[in-house]
């Protein structure tokens, strides 16, 4: 029988969650790097055993953590447990993210106040591992910039085409810091990758990471001097079905968004939604017109709107919303869902999950139509993705 | 060579699988420079959670206290009190008092 595996990355520390097919009945493993801010955990397509985690602290900085047994032991890649340390310099530096200056200079970028500030590495946001190689990770990193390792995460190189585009002294953060959230690899062409980056839009690479082009046409952003222009946006989150990888939903700053040529033209999809101020957005694994977001209030207040948590489903890809409430709190809620926080599993029925700034983590075995909760009291949840397993 | 006692704060312990305090062989002069370097070439896995991996700068929200005095300001370079460099004292890595 199937199995899921539900990786939740917190504000202090990382769980693993596991079930059956049925998803009811659950055991929960954690916390995993106590006390340490856990950005994202992910797990390997081509090895589901392999597992990268960006382990972050504002005092100890970043540290890459990787399981190769799926979540039960961890260890920094190049640092294998117990294995004795050899005297000298270290071979491999796992949470070195250094910028490749050499190949693209390091400009600045712009500052909250539309100064110039400079490019300063924080910590890893989201770790993408290869479709094909248990081996080859992504890292997209605050500030902004595009990581790659190959050797299993023990070393990392930044792929300077896209901080090198020409653009980056137009780039500027957004609230949580200006981030490299998303990575999108298609699985039709191993040269396509999508990235998007919070303030500054999304990007394609048709080439495998060597030079990259703004799709952020049809994207209308009234926070930055020209609205449409094809840099500032804050795109929170896009979304592909690897069964159809030219169709991309995108969750913006404000407003739901579809492309339907590979982020070349983007048309608004907000419909009949309450707001479409948000942060996650979400693709039915076998349905790729059936999508899903979480409403937030708005951008100064930062939680479900109306007091209710409600996941909004489209049917139709978009402009028709249903309210999802069955098994959801619907008064007194106040939490916040964050980019990473929602995933989705490939069963039948599919399986949709997130978690929120309250420590809820809520599944639905039923394509949204109930929901219960996993756990009730983590630590506030940055992430949350799903493997299913054989 | 100097035998240096270092405590580390919690996190850090975990990461380099020690306990609270540690002791290293430095080579002289016993400074918080190569405390540091002693330190991270048996802990590999500690680089970079205590100064950046390019400037090799203290991180901002770590202290270096020894004898009951703030070393977090002093030059890389300075000699360590020589209780410190005799192994009397530890040479203590601390989070700044906000927690983490």
């Amino acid at each position: 029988m199937s199995k899921v595996r539900v990786l939740v990355g917190t504000k202090k520390g990382a769980f693993i969650l596991t079930a059956d097919g049925k998803r009811q009945n659950w055991d929960v493993s954690g916390p995993h790097f106590a006390g340490w801010e856990l950005y994202h955990l992910k797990g390997s397509p081509a090895d589901p055993n392999r597992i990268y985690a960006s382990q972050t602290s504002g005092w100890f900085g970043q540290v890459i953590q990787r399981s190769d047994d799926g979540g039960k032991t961890w260890h920094q890649p190049g640092t294998p447990p117990g294995e004795p340390v050899a005297p000298g310099p270290p071979k491999t530096v796992s949470n070195k993210f250094a910028y490749d200056a050499a190949a693209a200079p390091l400009t600045t970028h712009q500052w909250y106040d539309g100064t110039q500030h400079p490019w300063e590495f924080k910590r890893v946001w989201h770790l993408e591992p290869s479709l094909t190689d248990p081996n080859t990770v992504y890292a997209g990193v605050e500030d902004a910039a595009l990581f790659r390792s190959t050797d299993g995460g023990e070393n990392w190189h930044e792929l300077p085409g896209l901080r090198g585009h020409g653009t980056g002294p137009k780039w500027q953060p957004g609230a949580g810091g200006m981030c490299l959230h998303t990575v999108i690899l298609d699985p039709s062409n191993p040269d396509r990758i999508y990235i998007a980056i919070s303030a500054a839009g999304a990007f394609r690479t048709d080439d495998g990471g060597k030079s990259w082009k703004p799709i952020n046409k049809g994207l209308y952003s009234k926070y930055i001097p020209n609205p449409t222009a094809e840099i500032g946006h804050c795109v929170h989150h896009i979304a592909m079905n690897p069964t159809r990888p030219g169709v991309l939903f995108m969750q913006k700053h404000w407003d739901v968004m579809r492309s339907d040529n590979a982020g070349d033209q983007w048309i608004k999809i907000s419909g009949n939604l309450p707001t479409d101020f948000g942060f996650v957005i979400d693709i039915h694994s076998h349905e790729p017109e059936t999508i899903y977001v979480i409403p937030i209030k708005s951008d100064g207040e930062h939680f479900v709107h109306e007091g209710k948590l409600r996941v909004y489903r489209s049917r139709t890809g978009g402009n028709e919303w249903e309210a999802l409430t069955k098994g959801l709190p619907q008064e007194n809620c106040y939490v916040n869902v964050l980019r990473d926080a929602m995933a989705v599993d490939t069963l039948d029925k599919c399986g949709i999950y997130f978690g929120t700034s309250g420590g809820q983590v809520y599944c639905s075995a039923d394509a949204g139509d109930s929901w219960n909760p996993i756990v009730r009291d983590l630590p506030a949840v940055l992430s949350v993705e799903v493997q299913t397993l054989a | 060579m100097a035998t240096i006692r270092v405590e580390l704060p919690q996190h850090l312990r975990t990461l380099a699988h020690v306990g609270r305090e540690i002791q290293l062989e430095v080579e002289s002069p016993v400074t918080q420079r190569t405390v540091l370097d002693a330190l991270e070439a048996r802990y590999p896995m500690l680089r970079g959670t205590i100064r950046d991996h390019g400037t090799l700068q203290r991180r901002a929200f770590l202290r270096f206290f020894a004898c009951e005095e703030d070393l977090s300001h002093e030059a890389p370079d300075a000699p360590l009190p020589e209780a410190v460099a005799s192994g009397k004292e530890p040479f203590l890595i601390v989070g700044a008092i906000a927690g983490g």
